[in-house]
């Protein structure tokens, strides 16, 4: 298969004007971590960024970094951290859920719109992202938002191609906004809860004024007790009272304790990359609902012998199942449907992606009006044919 | 008067009597405005310099009614211009003489309100602060703050993904949205999102937010609902140089500190704001920056102590912590009133670039220098958080030249905006206003994405006409779609 690699956007923009010529579909990569999320693409050539690279912009005191797509995301956070600055999505990890090595990619984590548990309080990577330029299917270069965080100039690109994973454009280069890292945080832990119980403290504590930047509930299970967990952030007496006023709000639940900071940032990694099911060859289920649906929808999928976990209060579901089958692809879907939610199938062999779907199918028109944007954006269906929905 | 409209096409005006009919069959009673002074109060939105009386105004009641109206205006096409409370300061809801205004004001209900889950699903012609109103008592907020918030609806908050003071912290509507219940062009009803955090498939709800009523019309809204905060108190600082200010802004950020609220004032906005609100704005400084922080009592002492110490270091000349809630609204009535009080003294256009905040010193300077050079006078109010700068550019409506100048004024200084990394619109939107200087942010090839994508969602272009892009902007016809009515600006 031939593989292009530019490295400047007119490259790009020339290698894609070529292939939509010749209706050669493209597979667009990164650092190819996350090649696992989304269906198979079946491409006659591939398109890697990795030749385009680098930090084009960083003005710490405007709280903005933008960078070339290609750049590997450890070379932003490092340049962050740098700062004491950081993104505020948290970005999760997918290297350990698929077994994958390289580098992530800034590109990928935008066409990914890949997040983590800071979600439910700082926003996810699509919050963040505030400037794209990107080539779509026809070869063109285009820009769309800015370097500016308060933006509403014509159509807001940046959003609608966040998490399309390259279908509708490559992305070549991308701005985000970012944050002070805080200057402490803990960590605070209820034991041996019930799901029920554990999502109705995450949601009392999520809809105090306490303001926390992770909630997740790890059920009880191989000789472990259950865990229910909240994160908070800031200066450390702000850290000291609000754990103090979490505590008494969160007094019919049990005891809070805090969990000691090093065994915490490992732990709220381990929650971000779901790496509970790193290692094991289990199909994974990442389901999104409103918390109060999500315990009912939890037992559902106990009942069936999935394993469980909770994040952000409870409305995020991580549930690890057998991949035989079609690794309960229309069960998943139709309960996560029916709770006003939507499910995705994060991993699983290729063949089940293949015969599967993946995110779950849109009500008709909804999937009208995809169709819509992607036919604006890739006429031809070059841009990684299949990687969302079959033949779209 | 420099922005065109296009002209009236008789096509659609002979069809007036046939349309009117079909809307009274659609929406029964007086949800049908069709006498002449009766539909002259919806000739234009909050960019009052501009006017045209609309064909005929429709103010549904339900979704389905909003269906059966823009199938049938698709049908027909018949220009169709969506309207909340006609707040919008960028003429984003004028209306043209061939178009049905569809007003959503009568759908202000509130559906469901969800304190576990934190959100509450509304329909879109309620306000903004109604919102906010229907959970205060237990505490919580939609957290978008329009300076309009009394009076803007969330269906115009959705169209123009509006900010305010405190998105700083919190966001802009983009980020405060979960679903949204949208009527395409051809009459369908399409749910996106939900209740979730994540919705699947392609972003819809990021493409709606901030398009305008470019791409079908929004009926109900599911938002974020937030726990308030436990109090919130702002300070206020006074400094003898913009550039002092603006270092002090960089200094809080860089020292890791995000107030919820960081706002901006120069000599002639504290002036003209103190008269009307006696807030108690010093008079003999240049700049003003009124920082807000939340939390606890002991919270908020600690981070405006540390804000200070900053603010001291770039020798600030005045600094008044509020005391208590009397002091808090006093500061924020005066700077909430700015363009009510800056509307006592002089007429005014309000301006609303955004700029890379380590430019504002030279911005400012250069806003004043294009100001002087049209003979006029300019205020300068500024969200300095996020660099969405209003500079309220002061004219005699009385005097059409004057006007003309003013408009011109305006439009140079977007460009200044644009031209040192910042944009056109911070959170007013395009609209009418400024749709022609859309090329000076984006070129054809950018402009034409955008087009085609409007393309695709309305073929034949009959959404909220002549707005957001340029009448000449570069588009092509869908494969398949009906050829598009000739444009001629007039």
């Amino acid at each position: 298969m031939t593989l292009h690699r530019p490295t400047t956007s007119a490259e790009l923009a020339a290698i894609v004007a070529e292939a939509r010529a010749a209706r050669t579909p493209l597979a667009i990569g990164g650092g190819l971590t996350r090649s696992g999320l989304g269906r198979p693409v079946q491409a006659a050539a591939e398109i890697s960024t990795r030749g385009l690279t680098g930090i084009t912009l960083y003005e710490p005191a405007e709280l903005v970094i933008a960078a070339r797509a290609g750049t590997p995301l450890r070379e932003v956070t490092e340049a962050l951290a740098a700062k004491g600055q950081r993104l505020p999505f948290e970005p999760m990890d997918h290297r350990r859920l698929y077994g994958t090595t390289g580098e992530p990619t800034v590109g990928g984590v935008a066409a990914g719109n890949v997040s983590g548990p800071a979600r439910i309080n700082l926003g996810a990577a699509r919050d963040s992202m505030i400037g794209l330029k990107f080539v779509n299917g026809r070869g063109e270069d285009i820009k769309s938002g800015g370097r500016v965080m308060k933006n509403v100039t014509g159509l807001d690109l940046v959003k609608a191609l966040a998490g399309s994973h390259g279908t509708l454009g490559i992305f070549h280069e991308i701005c985000f906004k970012v944050l002070p890292v805080a200057e402490s945080e803990a960590t605070l832990q209820l034991g041996g809860l019930t799901d029920i119980q554990a999502i109705e403290a995450l949601s009392t504590a999520l809809g105090s004024p306490f303001e926390p930047t992770g909630a997740a509930h790890l059920p009880a299970g191989g000789g472990e007790a259950a865990r229910t967990l909240l994160r908070i952030e800031g200066f450390a007496p702000s850290i000291a009272y609000r754990s103090g006023e979490l505590a008494k709000l969160l007094k019919r639940f049990g005891m809070l304790e805090t969990i000691a900071q090093d065994q915490a940032a490992a732990l709220w990694r381990d929650i971000r990359d779901a790496a509970l099911y790193a290692g094991s060859g289990t199909a994974v289920w990442r389901i999104s609902v409103a918390p109060s649906k999500a315990a009912a929808l939890g037992a559902k999928l106990a009942g069936r012998g999935a394993r469980l976990f909770y994040d952000w209060g409870g409305g995020l579901i991580w549930a690890a199942v057998e991949p035989a089958g079609d690794a309960e692809a229309s069960f998943v879907h139709a309960q996560a449907k029916a709770a006003g939610g939507h499910a995705t199938l994060v991993r699983a062999p290729d063949a089940v992606r293949l015969a599967v779907d993946v995110f779950d199918p849109p009500a008709p028109p909804l999937m009208a009006m995809q169709k819509k944007l992607k036919a604006s954006l890739d006429p031809d269906g070059i841009l990684n044919p299949g990687r969302m929905y079959a033949g779209v | 008067m420099t922005i065109a409209f296009p002209e009236p096409r008789p096509d659609v005006l002979a069809k007036r009597d046939e349309v009117i009919a079909r809307l009274r069959q659609i929406v029964p009673g007086e949800g049908v405005i069709s006498e002449e002074n009766e539909r002259r109060a919806f000739e234009t939105d909050a960019l009052t310099s501009y006017r045209r009386v609309p064909m005929v105004v429709v103010l549904p009641e339900t979704t389905e009614q909003v269906a059966e109206i823009l199938r049938f205006c698709h049908q027909e096409g018949v220009p169709v211009v969506a309207r909340g409370a006609g707040t919008s300061l960028a003429g984003g809801a004028i209306p043209q003489e061939d178009a049905v205004v569809l007003g959503v004001a009568k759908m202000n209900q509130v559906l469901e309100t969800n304190f576990a889950d934190r959100t509450m699903r509304v329909q879109s012609g309620i306000t903004n602060l109604a919102i906010s109103g229907e959970v205060a008592h237990a505490g919580f907020f939609y957290a978008p703050d329009p300076s309009s918030q009394l009076a803007c609806t969330i269906a115009g908050n959705v169209a123009m993904n509006s900010g305010g003071a405190h998105c700083l912290k919190y966001g802009v509507t983009a980020n405060n949205i979960l679903g949204l219940k949208l009527v395409t062009v051809e009459g369908e009803v399409v749910d996106i999102g939900g209740e979730a955090l994540d919705s699947g498939g392609y972003d819809l709800i990021g493409l709606i937010v901030g398009s305008e009523g470019q791409l079908g019309v929004v009926t109900e809204v599911t938002v974020r609902i937030l726990r308030s905060a436990e109090g919130a108190r702002p300070v206020l600082f006074g400094f003898d140089e913009i550039g002092q200010a603006g270092r002090t802004v960089a200094d809080i950020i860089g020292a890791g500190i995000i107030p919820v609220a960081i706002e901006y004032m120069d000599k002639q906005a504290i002036e003209i704001c103190e008269a009307f609100a006696h807030a108690g704005y010093p008079l003999d400084v240049e700049a003003m920056l009124i920082i807000e922080v939340e939390g606890s009592d002991a919270e908020m002492d600690a981070t405006l102590a540390r804000i200070v110490t900053i603010a001291k270091t770039h020798d600030v000349k005045v600094i008044k912590e509020s005391k208590s809630a009397m002091e808090t609204a006093a500061i924020w009535k005066g700077r909430k009133s700015a363009f009510g009080a800056t509307g006592r003294v002089a007429d005014y256009i309000c301006m609303d670039g955004t700029i890379p905040t380590g430019r504002l010193p030279e911005v400012l300077e250069g806003i004043d220098r294009i100001v002087k050079g049209y003979g006029l006078r300019v205020a300068n109010v500024f969200h300095a958080g996020d660099g969405n700068l209003h500079p309220l550019v002061m004219f005699n409506v009385n005097d059409p030249e004057e006007q003309v100048k003013a408009e011109h004024a305006g439009e140079d200084i977007l460009r200044l905006c644009v031209q040192v990394g910042g944009c056109l619109t911070g959170e007013h939107g395009v609209g009418i206003e400024k749709r022609d200087l859309m090329r000076e942010q984006f070129n054809d090839t950018d402009l034409l994405q955008q087009t085609r994508i409007k393309s695709a969602l309305d073929p034949k272009w009959i959404l909220n006409p002549a707005k957001v892009f340029p009448l000449d902007a570069p588009r092509e016809p869908l494969p398949g779609a009906p050829a598009e009515p000739p444009r001629q600006a007039a």
